[in-house]
């Protein structure tokens, strides 16, 4: 299966996915997106939002899908730890389950402002796919 | 950044000749070390940015200047419409009118030190702040459009504040030209919930010590002397500002082409001035910065309202306000005449010197203060605008000290619990609802804003006037 990781931004911080497959990459970039904000183990899965986007790149569809997660955490005050997400055909499918935020529990460290296009990056290699940008904190 | 592939112009001046599409030249501010220190990514930005459409003298970085979104942070540009001229969602980024307001509380040290714990408690209780943190203010659409238009000025008349305190806020606290309607459903939606909100990451909330004069005549003329007690709040336009530059970003993007533009960072997200897009982004953007006015507006009054509640003979007063995410029309001479440009601030504050017809009536005859932060366990400062900048950064300094370390390598480094006992035994009392968020903004993870001052200062850009040290943090 894929893995999720950070990379160092001077002021901010970047988020990749990896994965087999392009959707797993993406589950894998938004659980790394959870990660600036909090341990993604520690969200229960209590509440699940719906998500779709389109974008005419993978690239442009990783910012929207970040920003999609980054609009839903923020207007509802929610974070989200698991991922169900399908592509096809430019657009993203995908189920965020989550919680609303638990300042005690979650410690959240900060909030995410957005996604953006440095190091903004969605391709396929020998070893699978790899998803990552850096986000606005 | 390798020193080599600049030109030492001064000291404290160093240029990157135009080469390849580069329409201006380059110029870095800086010591000798901040500069050496800074990321290759900054020199690149600072060309790219130099090669944007209409840009006029040259493509500046400011002392505290670090790799960016297409523009460094800390980069300053101006755009001239009749020229071409651009303006650019990532020129402002996505904390639209981020910025510092500082208030006197007509108190010293002394009076302040036995209530210190108190007044930290009352404060973050009355503050909302953090992720998730909701403000108890929730506007209307209609309530949302006075908002957006009318900025602090809307919150004065709301309550939220007094007359007095809109004569010392950049345009006397609401930006023309804000177009309520060119911000999104979701915008709003963002916004619904986050009025009088602080944020989180760098964004705090603080009591302050005078603890050193620089220059006593302009430290006298701001009102501050040795150990008055000051208030600093550092935040932005919050959610609406994020969704506006994340919705102009990825539109001016995509529309670049249609102009011809090609960019050499898709980050450099820009569209004509005189475009459709462009226009509805400057009145999108303008309303974001009223959004910011206001909301420090309102975070003043839940201030004044904590300080009635612990310590009711405190006067709250503004100092003033800056804002260090934006871009406005001004009027700068270039190549021997005085024109109308864009200018966009990336994180960088505005330092109008004296006698600038600008100036709010209270600075006239000595310049703006330029409100830096630091850390929460450092120090920030308050610098005065000086006549030179104009020529050298189109009236533009430097707006704080910058991360030296990644968010993982603090976290790696420090704990939460570790830095505010650590901070604690020098008197410094830290509130914030995220222990793994105070590790990420420990003081050891930023640069030394210091460095960074005495590089604005010696450069010209503005002039130190005071020096702050914390005694109560509020963070996210």
């Amino acid at each position: 299966m894929g893995s999720w990781e950070h990379f160092a931004h001077d002021a901010d911080i970047g988020v990749v996915g990896t994965g087999p497959t392009k959707a797993e990459a993406f589950r894998q970039a938004a659980l790394a997106l959870t990660a600036v904000v909090t341990d993604p183990a520690g969200v229960k899965p209590l509440q699940s939002v719906p998500i779709a986007c389109r974008a005419p790149t993978d690239e442009l569809l990783l910012v929207e899908w970040l920003n999609a997660l980054i609009y839903e955490m923020a207007v509802r005050a929610m974070l989200f730890g698991d991922f169900a997400v399908e592509i096809a055909g430019g657009e993203l499918h995908a189920t965020a389950r989550g919680e609303p935020v638990d300042v005690d529990r979650h410690e959240p460290a900060v909030e995410v402002k957005g996604a953006t296009f440095t190091a903004l990056q969605v391709r396929e290699g020998p070893d699978g796919w790899r998803a990552q940008c850096v986000v606005d904190v | 950044m390798d020193l080599s592939s600049l030109t030492r112009k001064s000291e404290h001046e160093w240029w990157i000749p135009p080469i390849g599409a580069m329409r201006v030249p380059g110029v870095i501010y800086g010591s000798e070390a901040l500069v050496r220190d800074m990321d290759e990514k900054v020199r690149e930005q600072v060309m790219h940015v130099a090669m944007l459409p209409g840009i006029q003298r040259a493509s500046y970085a400011m002392p505290d200047a670090h790799w960016g979104y297409g523009f460094p942070i800390g980069g300053v540009a101006a755009f001239d419409p009749r020229a071409g001229g651009v303006v650019s969602a990532g020129g402002v980024g996505f904390d639209i009118s981020c910025g510092v307001r500082s208030l006197h509380t007509g108190l010293t040290a002394d009076d302040v030190e036995p209530l210190k714990a108190r007044l930290a408690q009352e404060l973050s209780r009355s503050v909302p702040a953090g992720v998730g943190s909701h403000g108890r203010i929730h506007l209307d659409e209609l309530e949302l459009d006075a908002m957006l238009q009318g900025g602090a000025r809307w919150a004065v008349e709301c309550g939220y504040g007094v007359e007095a305190d809109l004569e010392r806020i950049e345009e006397h606290g609401c930006a023309a030209g804000a177009v309520p309607s060119a911000v999104s459903p979701r915008a709003r939606r963002r916004q619904q919930d986050e009025m009088g909100t602080l944020g989180s990451g760098n964004h705090y909330l603080e009591l302050q010590r005078v603890a050193e004069i620089f220059d006593a005549r302009v430290a006298q003329s701001f009102g501050l002397s040795v150990n008055d007690v000051v208030v600093s709040i550092h935040c932005g336009s919050r959610g609406l500002g994020h969704q506006i530059g994340t919705e102009f970003l990825r539109d001016m993007a995509a529309a670049a082409p249609r102009f011809g533009l090609v960019l050499p960072d898709r980050e450099l997200a820009c569209a004509p001035v005189e475009s459709e897009i462009g226009q509805r982004y400057l009145g999108a953007m303008r309303a974001g910065i009223n959004c910011a006015l206001a909301n420090r507006q309102i975070i003043t009054h839940l201030v004044r309202k904590a300080f009635q509640a612990v310590m009711p003979r405190a006067e709250l007063t503004l100092l003033y306000d800056v804002s260090h995410n934006t871009c406005k029309l001004e009027t700068h001479a270039v190549h021997g005449s005085t024109r109308p440009v864009f200018i966009h601030r990336k994180g960088a504050t505005r330092s109008l010197g004296p006698g600038h017809p600008d100036l709010l009536a209270p600075f006239h005859d000595v310049g703006q203060p330029v409100l830096i932060g630091g850390t929460m366990g450092t120090e920030s400062y308050v610098l005065v605008g000086t006549k030179e900048s104009e020529r050298l950064s189109f009236s533009s300094s430097c707006h704080g000290a910058g991360r030296a370390m990644s968010r993982s390598q603090a976290l790696r480094t420090w704990k939460g619990r570790q830095v505010v006992d650590e901070l604690a035994s020098r008197g410094i009392v830290v509130r914030s609802p995220s222990s793994r968020g105070v590790a990420e903004e420990a003081p050891g993870a930023y640069k030394d804003v210091g460095a960074v001052v005495d590089a604005a200062d010696a450069a010209g850009l503005s002039r130190k006037v005071a020096r702050l040290v914390p005694l109560v943090c509020v963070k996210g």
